[in-house]
């Protein structure tokens, strides 16, 4: 079957390819590479910081991170003209295990100036039950109660509260808001749209998307630890002040174009 | 100009095209003769499986066929390859028994006990992580079979002792033979066949399977079972034994230490990995099949599933490394009231599957 494949694109690609070859030549098109990173406020998080390093949030609550995984989607490539190249798909960082730090879509982006934007999460639209086969074996899934779909995020670690003497879990989950208390399931998309300003598309091109992991404890909603550290995917509200403070989380590091 | 790019392709494409003619001819001949080919064999897998997982995973130089499937079970079930001739791989994982063992640890050859409770086995072709035992020291099924044999407290042989056996027992030649085209064995063959066995074990027919199936209704304890399961506030198993209905594996195949001990005799997954954030933990088991895998947990210390979901509901203890989604360990747990604690064993039993038991398929040759 695989063969019969191969045979078929490789057909396609000989067929296809006069058409765009004009263009290419004035404007060709390239792969492009996002790397991901993690920071505390600029101080990079890195695999032995894991479960080892105390961090302060805004709150004033110490705290170390043993997991993070979080899913982006859709990135988004817009010309001056308002045209836009979407690179329809997924990828799920595992920062703690550095899985899927590098993301390599196969679709081409034409040289030239763009706006640069992707979507944190699933939108309404891609947010679909079982839909993802590699995401059903991850763990990933949002129980149909909640409307089901997936996670957008599981930060998960310990804090020091003022009640006990043992460091306190807390699970720092996000999805999209869903409210089952009422007769009616009720839901809310939580995932947002993150701009990351203007990047020029050139021959390995590469973009560091960064995520500075205390602006999802900072504004507008200052977080209490104490008060909101787990049970939080059934929590409306606070699926709303999560997706709110995500919004300035992250942010483009100039751009660099890598050897191959 | 831009035609030349594609003269590649196109010769590539010809391969194709003549590898595509060329293999159909192939099948067939007698083993041992050029070109012999054993009988490609696919695996039973159940259409809600194929719905929502990946491809299992069978790798590309062990494909599945008839006579391998044959010979791996077998091997399977003869106790040649231990040291005394008296201990097979099923000795300690029987098939009434959810291809585990109800002892809390099973004897080698030598009566001398290992440290942990033997594992089911089934489901483990669609181990994307392919993290074998309890702290995922074996990377593939292949290299998995290769360690019992010459585990000292298991069947404490070695690969040159246990080959000899084979290729000096009548039929073994024949049988490897046909299953990968050479009489002349050797351990690499052996595993082979055998992960091949062990990949055809597979459940996928248990009464939540059927109730997903619509063939069947809950009943009422099981359905307020299944509501504790996922609940954030009561059982919240989900996020490490899988989210139906959409993990049809109910586990996540990672390490986790759910809070058992305050320190570790065994250091699991960091004995392996030497990093001591690891310690304590170990690989999220299947909650199929629970009603024939007891005792439970890496050192069977539980007998009753009574005692886990007692565990998960106050006994939780603290240690450094306990998982964050054991969140309740400040009260000892999530402090379930008697009735879901019961309605939440309902549904865990749900998840059991006669079927792959009483499979004619995977009982002893
Ligand atoms: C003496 C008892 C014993 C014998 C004999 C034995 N096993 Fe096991 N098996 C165990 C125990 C105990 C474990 C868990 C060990 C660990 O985690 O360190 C295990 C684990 C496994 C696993 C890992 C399953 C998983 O989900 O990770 C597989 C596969 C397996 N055995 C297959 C076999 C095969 C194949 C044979 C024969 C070649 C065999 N075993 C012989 C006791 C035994
Ligand atoms: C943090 C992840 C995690 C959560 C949450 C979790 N488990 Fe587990 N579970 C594990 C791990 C890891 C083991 C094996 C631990 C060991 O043997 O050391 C296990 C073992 C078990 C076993 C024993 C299975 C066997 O074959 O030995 C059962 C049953 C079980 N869990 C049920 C549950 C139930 C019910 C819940 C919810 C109340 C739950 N688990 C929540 C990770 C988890």
């Amino acid at each position: 079957m695989k063969k019969y494949i191969i045979l078929f694109a490789m057909t396609v690609t000989f067929f296809g390819c006069k058409d765009v070859d004009e263009e290419e030549v004035i404007n060709p098109n390239y792969n492009v590479t996002f790397n991901f990173t993690q920071n505390w406020d600029g101080e990079e998080i890195t695999d032995p910081d894991y479960q080892t390093t105390v961090y302060t949030n805004e709150n004033g609550e110490e705290l170390t991170i043993s997991r993070l995984r979080y899913l982006i989607s859709d990135v988004a490539f817009t010309n001056e003209d308002g045209d836009t190249t979407l690179i329809k798909g997924y990828n799920l960082v595992n920062a703690r295990k550095g899985i899927n730090l590098q993301y390599k879509p196969s679709k081409k982006i034409q040289e030239g100036t763009y706006n640069l934007s992707f979507t944190f999460g699933f939108d309404n639209k891609d947010n679909v039950s079982s839909a993802y086969p590699d995401l059903n074996t991850e763990g990933w899934n949002v129980p149909e109660d909640l409307g089901g779909g997936y996670h957008f995020m599981q930060m998960e670690g310990t804090f020091t509260n003022n009640t006990s003497s043992t460091p306190a879990p807390y699970l720092y989950h996000t999805i999209r808001a869903a409210d089952n208390t009422g007769d009616d399931l009720l839901l809310q998309d939580t995932s947002f749209e993150v701009n990351l300003g203007t990047v020029t598309v050139e021959k390995n091109s590469s973009f560091e998307i960064k995520m500075n992991v205390a602006e999802w404890y900072k504004n507008p909603n200052k977080w209490d630890l104490n008060i909101l550290n787990s049970n939080l995917m059934m929590n409306f509200d606070a699926q709303i002040m999560m997706s709110e403070n995500g919004k300035t989380v992250f942010s483009l590091e100039e751009e660099t174009t890598v050897e191959e | 100009m831009n035609y030349f790019k594609n003269i590649p392709a196109l010769f590539i494409a010809t391969i194709c095209c003549l590898t595509i003619i060329s293999c159909a001819k192939d099948e067939g001949g007698k083993p041992e003769e050029e070109g012999y080919q054993p009988t490609p064999l696919e695996l039973k897998t159940p259409t809600m499986f194929k719905q929502i997982l990946d491809s299992p995973i069978i790798p590309s130089d062990n494909p599945q066929t008839e006579e391998g499937v044959a010979l791996g079970k077998k091997l399977f079930f003869d106790p040649i390859l231990s040291g005394d001739k008296t201990l097979a791989c099923a000795g300690c994982h029987i098939p009434a028994e959810g291809f585990s063992d109800s002892r809390q640890f099973s004897p080698g050859i030598d009566g001398i006990e290992g440290r942990r409770n033997s594992m089911p086995l089934f489901n483990l072709a669609w181990n994307y992580k392919e993290n074998f035992f309890w702290d995922g020291r074996a990377i593939s099924l292949e290299n998995q079979a290769l360690q019992p044999v010459v585990d000292p407290v298991e069947m404490h042989n070695t690969w040159p002792n246990a080959v000899s056996s084979l290729q000096a027992a009548p039929g073994y030649p024949e049988l490897f033979s046909e299953a990968f085209g050479t009489s002349t064995i050797d351990s690499t063959m052996v595993s082979k066949a055998i992960a091949q066995f062990v990949r055809t074990l597979i459940s996928g027919n248990s009464r939540y399977d059927q109730f997903l199936r619509g063939e069947i209704e809950l009943t009422e304890a099981e359905q307020n079972g299944l509501d504790v399961y996922i609940d954030e506030t009561r059982g919240d198993c989900f996020h490490c034994h899988g989210t139906p209905p959409n993990n049809l594996l109910w586990t996540d195949n990672d390490f986790h230490n759910n809070g058992l001990d305050e320190t570790f005799d065994d250091l699991g997954r960091g004995a392996v990995t030497g990093d001591p954030r690891e310690f304590g933990l170990f690989k999220t088991p299947s909650l199929r099949n629970l009603a024939y895998t007891a005792p439970y947990m890496h050192d069977g210390r539980f007998e009753t599933l009574e005692e886990v979901i007692d565990h998960y509901s106050e006994g939780l203890v603290y240690s450094e490394t306990i998982d964050p989604l054991m969140k309740a360990v400040g009260e000892g747990g999530v402090q379930l009231t008697e009735k879901d604690k019961q309605d939440l064993k309902a549904f865990l039993l749900s998840l059991s599957d006669e079927s792959f038991i009483n499979n004619p398929d995977f009982q002893k040759p």
